[in-house]
């Protein structure tokens, strides 16, 4: 008879909407939140031989706290992480950027093509996902280096005598990049421009702007959301990317990702590692958490 | 030396010349319309939907091109020009107002592209709010507004750059009822307070009724017919015509006498004395179209033999200041009847299933042979 309370309780708790939300969050503490609380946690350990250090003893009735700074001091120390930061700070921008001015016009089109050809046209740019994501990075490998694709049918054809240097520099690095980003930026702008009442596009053009100050002033700033959304799809991913670099960059194309795998798996400095990997997610958290701060407050 | 009297050429302001528009090579939308409007006049386009009324109007604001044909601005040849090159501003179908703007920034937006800055570009900006009685909206953005102060916003922004041509396009549509009677009136004042010539685009008859000064009514990309508000009320020239503006009975019948100052036209209802200049051989099939509130309901049997048919009362509709009434004629024709409710009684003191007759004058109706 006790139970009753108990079981209408748990009855009341598992509706359908807290089992449907409730799964895919269990699934996300279990899977990234308690990993990273992890992370947080090994980053003020020390590294002892095959373990690390534990952050709290209990000993003599007392508990001590040990927290150690010193793999963040490191960061500060060595200029080569800071270089790394910097470097994927800046490929992470420069995907995103060329993303924007390749996916702006190409997701314009589509949201402007007629009905039954725009399905056709996002399939399309989703089409590359059919294929695994590292085959088609291969693939690049094939088409850029020196007796590449690109490069043989150069001299097949006469233009150039001897092969221009492209594997294993920024500029495969970037191609890579953009390529393999440009779909995310595509789809959230494509699904803000369609949206675009086209009327507002006349409305401009009947006060005197021309088309280009029509783009600048009506479409742009209407598909704010679009290039956020898109933009932040690709720097977030580009900043901590590992297998193109890897595969298409080259020893001037150093990436943190790269550095936080050398620092975990070849170093096997897994407090060091941690410290680098926790830096790597305030980097891009504190920037997005304020701007979208920002932007919350813009709209109201 | 004499003041030259104005020819005919400087008082037409806009003409339409000859204008079709054909799309993908078959659909005729609009087909070769002429029309000449004087400087400051109000005209508007009616139709139904698909009529061509709005392609029309966007040949005028160069959305599209003509097919054929030219259009003249004060004698310039506008058919080529691109919308931003136009002297033209148009009031778009539920206002296309930008929603990242402000409503200031909204009316600004036009003058920025012609320079203005400034102090200069403040007080036409003020100015045109203070116009549409808005100047404490200025901060606001258009979703903040009303449906009637949205409408307002769109009118002071079409109009702020003192367009030589104003286009509205279903100005009212996106208003309720109430709103729309009191904004008609409104936006009239305030067009002919700026005494811009101004073309308008509505499905509601009585929207281009109250509005316009001239009125052309259209069908399949052509004008059926062009004339002031009651000319096309009280002398329709077809029947599609007459039935569009407004509501009318229409019989069909054949003409009996033919005398100089009546005809009679024998229809199965009733025999038609229609008293006013008409003329036409005797044997010709006509329709005779009767308005419904031109016509009395009466429980006698009015002395005359003409235009008058009895009936039963099937169908009775109260609308505060009138009623209307359907009466079942012997020959199945069902006839319209609107009673002006004159006394707090109903006058006619008819209702359902009543037998009644209807009559009216020999001035009431009009004789159409299309």
């Amino acid at each position: 008879m006790q139970l009753t309370p108990l079981k209408a309780r748990l009855r009341r708790f598992f509706t359908p909407r807290t089992v449907v939300i409730g799964v895919p969050m269990l699934w996300l503490i279990a899977l990234a939140a308690l990993p990273l609380l992890l992370i947080l946690q090994i980053s003020f350990a020390h590294m002892q031989i095959t373990s690390v250090s534990s952050l709290w003893q209990w000993a003599n009735d007392e508990l001590t706290l040990k927290f150690n700074f010193g793999n963040y001091l490191y960061l500060g120390d060595d200029p080569l992480y800071f270089a790394a930061y910097l470097s994927s700070l800046k490929y992470a921008a420069l995907t995103t950027l060329y993303c924007l001015i390749l996916g702006f016009p190409f997701a314009y089109f589509i949201s402007r093509a007629p009905v039954h050809l725009r399905a056709v046209l996002l399939m399309l740019v989703m089409l590359p996902f059919w294929t695994s994501f590292l085959l088609r990075i291969y693939a690049w490998k094939a088409l850029l280096a020196d007796n590449g694709v690109i490069n043989n049918s150069l001299i097949g054809l006469g233009v150039i005598a001897t092969p221009i240097h492209m594997m294993h520099t920024s500029f495969s690095l970037t191609i890579g990049m953009v390529y393999a980003y440009l779909p995310f930026m595509v789809l959230p702008l494509y699904a803000t421009l369609v949206k675009l009442d086209g009327r507002l596009l006349e409305a401009s053009a009947d006060l005197g702007a021309s088309p280009f100050k029509t783009f600048w002033l009506v479409t742009v700033p209407l598909s704010k959301r679009g290039i956020i959304a898109g933009s932040m799809l690709v720097f977030i991913p580009a900043f901590g990317e590992y297998v193109i670099p890897e595969l298409l960059g080259g020893p001037t194309t150093l990436m943190i990702a790269r550095v936080l795998w050398d620092e975990f798996f070849s170093n096997n400095d897994w407090p060091m590692a941690s410290a680098v990997a926790v830096v790597m997610i305030l980097l891009i958290l504190i920037p997005m958490a304020v701007f979208n701060r920002y932007n919350e407050n813009t709209k109201s | 030396m004499a003041a030259s009297l104005p020819t005919s050429e400087q008082s037409v302001f806009l003409e339409i010349n000859g204008v079709s528009k054909v799309f993908d090579g078959v659909v005729k939308a609009v087909d070769d319309i002429h029309l000449t409007l004087p400087k400051g006049e109000i005209f508007a386009l009616v139709g139904s939907s698909g009529c061509g009324k709005s392609t029309l109007l966007r040949m005028l604001a160069g959305f599209e091109t003509p097919t054929q044909g030219r259009i003249f601005l004060s004698g310039q040849d506008i058919t080529q020009l691109t919308p931003y090159e136009r002297p033209v501003n148009m009031m778009f179908q539920s206002y296309a107002l930008f929603p990242h703007l402000s409503v200031w920034e909204n009316v600004a937006f036009g003058l920025r592209r012609d320079g203005l800055k400034g102090e200069a570009l403040r007080e036409r900006v003020d100015a045109m709010l203070n116009l549409v009685k808005l100047s404490k909206f200025g901060r606001r953005k258009p979703h903040q507004l009303s449906g009637g102060q949205q409408q307002r916003v769109a009118l002071a922004r079409s109009l702020a750059k003192r367009p030589a041509l104003l286009l509205l396009d279903e100005p009212l549509g996106a208003l309720d009822k109430k709103l729309r009677e009191s904004t008609q009136f409104e936006l009239v004042n305030i067009i002919e307070q700026v005494g811009v010539t101004c073309v308008l685009v509505t499905h509601d008859q009585e929207e281009a009724m109250t509005m316009a000064s001239r009125i052309a009514v259209m069908d399949e990309g052509r004008f059926l017919q062009v004339g002031t508000p009651d000319e096309i009320y009280e002398m329709p020239n077809s029947r599609f015509v007459a039935d569009f503006i407004g509501n009318v009975n229409i019989f069909e019948g054949v003409i009996d006498e033919n005398e100089p100052e009546h005809i009679t036209v024998q229809s199965p209802e009733c025999t038609h004395y229609v008293g006013h200049g008409v003329s036409g051989p005797t044997g010709m099939v006509v329709a005779v179209a009767v308005r419904p509130e031109k016509i009395q309901l009466a429980k006698t049997r009015p002395q005359t033999p003409y235009n008058c048919c009895e009936g039963e009362v099937v169908e009775l509709a109260y609308f505060g200041a009138h009623t209307i009434y359907h009466l079942k004629l012997a020959s199945g024709m069902v006839l319209k009847v609107q009673e002006a409710n004159r006394t707090r009684d109903l006058d006619a003191g008819l209702t359902w299933g009543d037998r009644a007759y209807a009559h009216w004058d020999n001035r009431a109706m009009v004789v159409l042979t299309e």
